[in-house]
């Protein structure tokens, strides 16, 4: 199970990396530090059905943290979501997928993201639209550690637990940088798992690299405790490429052609 | 107005089980008929506005028909971003209800003032922007806001507003009412001003003038059908709002006048100025501060109309 995911984790690593490159955009250290989080969902927690993707019974996967819409759109064009033609139209003029998801630009896209701080709520909403409606789906909202500098995080993370939401989880990719800084050096983040429990969740502290971990973790929902569940999921900014790894200039910079090669080469022996 | 808001969305809410209720930590009692009457489908949000407006997005997204009520600047300026990327941007039916609207609860000072709202909600694509003219209209808004298919909001007044209207008219989100016909101006009320806009044209009635009075109650999508015609039927329009001239309805008729071929009428537009209210007061005694009692819109009005021309008859 592990290796096959890591293999397929390694394959959108390197589409995401390449399409940075073709489509001149940002944001690939911020994709490559979820994307394992991001396989574990899309081939074995998520209840999805690519050719069913309307199913009001689906489990719901938000990104909140948009910028990482790359290995999104990677990942549902893996999964069968949409074809590999409009994948390659990314950021192109005229084009279906915008730098952030938009609504509904592609089957299998949640909410259109972008904008921080936005996810944990919406997510809330679909929780109880489910509750109300009797439906049995879950919810997953993916942040990351920067978006926690918003206050609407923490106005979602007081209402979930007050309205008893075990069909909510909440994963942040806990890479450890924002956008220009450290994430802990720029507004008091730590401790972050200690936090989450305070405030109400069932939190738990993971490697959000290893997919024992990830799977482990995401298995608990619904958790009997009848709280939401908050993972935070220890990452690496730029993951699996050595010369990307936990150097934030890779939150802004574009990958030269040579850079793409290396970066494939590294990635194929996974 | 808040009272028949409550009662008419009791009513939705019962009819219609897709209708659900948040509220920003106010309306004390006020919803205990709807809590009674439809179990799990209320939520006391805190206060929290910019986590209430996501959470209704996220509830519209998968079916519901989630109504969003608190004190009018903390449901539309303060959480501004979320009704512009959650209910706008992914264009999801989320009615959006702001309480004391304008210089409603002037006492509380302009923390509490709204005289913005209009200006930023009419901006946003997708977004309807419908202001009751009395707790009639406001039954009948809620009715229309909650069948459409997008956002609205839905700007209401207080509570114990004079009722304008004598019967049950016919409604449609973006069609304007006719209330009293009329030759020598035409008043356009939008909003808790149409009692002040009725009182207006009694005044100028008493002084021989016959004004056409209009609850306007849709900024947006204008009524520019009403427009054309008034336009052209009257020498002087006039717009009246509990909002600043800048952006508000008068704004939204001024854009649209200015893009039309020569019309006969000129427009003259009653709303708050570009200033905050310092010192305390009363409603009444706000609205008399901006020139907005039927006294004064009167006086204003009689003096412009004693400049034009006379009709050709």
């Amino acid at each position: 199970m592990s290796d096959s995911l890591k293999k397929t984790a390694s394959a959108i690593r390197r589409r995401v990396i390449e399409l940075s490159h073709e489509a001149g955009t940002p944001h690939l250290g911020s994709s490559l530090s979820c994307i394992d989080i991001i396989t574990a969902m899309y081939w074995h927690v998520l209840k999805i059905d690519p050719k069913n993707p309307e199913d009001p019974l689906r489990d719901r996967f938000i990104l909140s943290k948009g910028h990482a819409a790359l290995a999104l759109y990677v990942a549902l064009c893996d999964r069968g979501f949409f074809p590999p033609e409009i994948l390659a139209t990314y950021n192109k003029d005229g084009g279906a997928l915008p730098e952030h998801p938009g609504p509904k630009c592609v089957p299998g896209v949640e909410a259109a993201t972008g904008s921080l701080g936005h996810g944990l709520s919406l997510g809330i909403g679909m929780a109880l639209a489910g509750r109300i409606k009797g439906e049995s789906y879950r919810v997953f909202a993916l942040l990351s550690d920067g978006e926690c500098n918003e206050g609407s995080v923490w106005e979602a993370a007081m209402m979930a637990p007050a309205q008893k939401l075990d069909n909510l989880a909440v994963v942040i990719d806990y890479n450890k940088w924002q956008a220009t800084a450290r994430s802990n050096e720029t507004l008091n983040l730590a401790p972050l798992r200690a936090k989450w429990e305070a405030f109400g969740w069932n939190a738990v502290e993971i490697n959000g690299h290893d997919f024992v971990e990830i799977l482990t973790a995401l298995s608990q929902v619904p958790h009997p405790s009848g709280k939401p569940l908050a993972i935070i999921a220890n990452t690496v900014k730029g993951r699996g490429v050595s010369f990307m790894e936990d150097d934030n200039n890779w939150h802004y910079r574009i990958p030269t052609a040579e850079e793409v090669q290396k970066a494939a080469l590294e990635l194929q022996t996974v | 107005m808040r009272n028949a808001f409550a009662s008419e969305i009791t009513d939705l809410a019962q009819a219609d089980p897709r209708v659900v209720l948040l509220s920003g930590d106010i309306g004390n009692r006020l919803f205990d008929k709807f809590r009674d009457r439809c179990p799990g489908r209320f939520f006391n949000c805190g206060v929290a506005e910019a986590n209430m407006i996501s959470v209704a997005a996220g509830m519209a997204m998968n079916g519901l028909r989630p109504i969003v009520y608190t004190i009018t600047p903390f449901v539309t300026t303060r959480c501004l971003e979320q009704i512009r990327v959650d209910i706008c941007y992914h264009d999801v039916p989320v009615t959006v209800v702001g309480v004391g609207a304008g210089l409603s609860y002037a006492s509380l000072g302009p923390t509490h003032h709204s005289c913005e709202d209009i200006a930023f909600l009419r901006a946003l694509p997708n977004m309807a922007v419908v202001c009751p003219g009395d707790a009639v209209e406001v039954r009948l808004a809620m009715k229309a806001a909650v069948e459409r298919g997008s956002g609205t909001y839905v700007r209401l007044g207080k509570k114990g507003e004079a009722v304008v209207h004598q019967g049950v008219p016919s409604f449609q989100i973006g069609k304007a009412i006719t209330l009293r016909h009329g030759r020598d101006v035409c008043i356009l009320s939008t909003g808790n001003m149409l009692p002040e806009a009725a009182a207006t044209a009694d005044l100028l009635g008493r002084q021989g003038r016959a004004a056409e009075l209009v609850s306007f109650h849709t900024v947006k999508p204008l009524d520019t059908e009403y427009l054309t015609r008034v336009f052209r039927d009257f020498s002087l329009v006039v717009t009246m709002e509990e909002h600043s001239r800048l952006g508000g309805f008068g704004s939204a008729v001024a854009e649209w006048l200015s893009d039309q071929p020569l019309q006969r009428a000129s427009l003259l537009r009653f709303g708050t100025e570009d200033e905050f209210l310092h010192e305390s007061g009363e409603q009444e005694h706000a609205r008399h501060h901006f020139g907005l009692t039927a006294a004064q819109m009167a006086e204003n009005i009689a003096a412009r109309l004693y400049r034009k021309p006379a009709l050709a008859a």
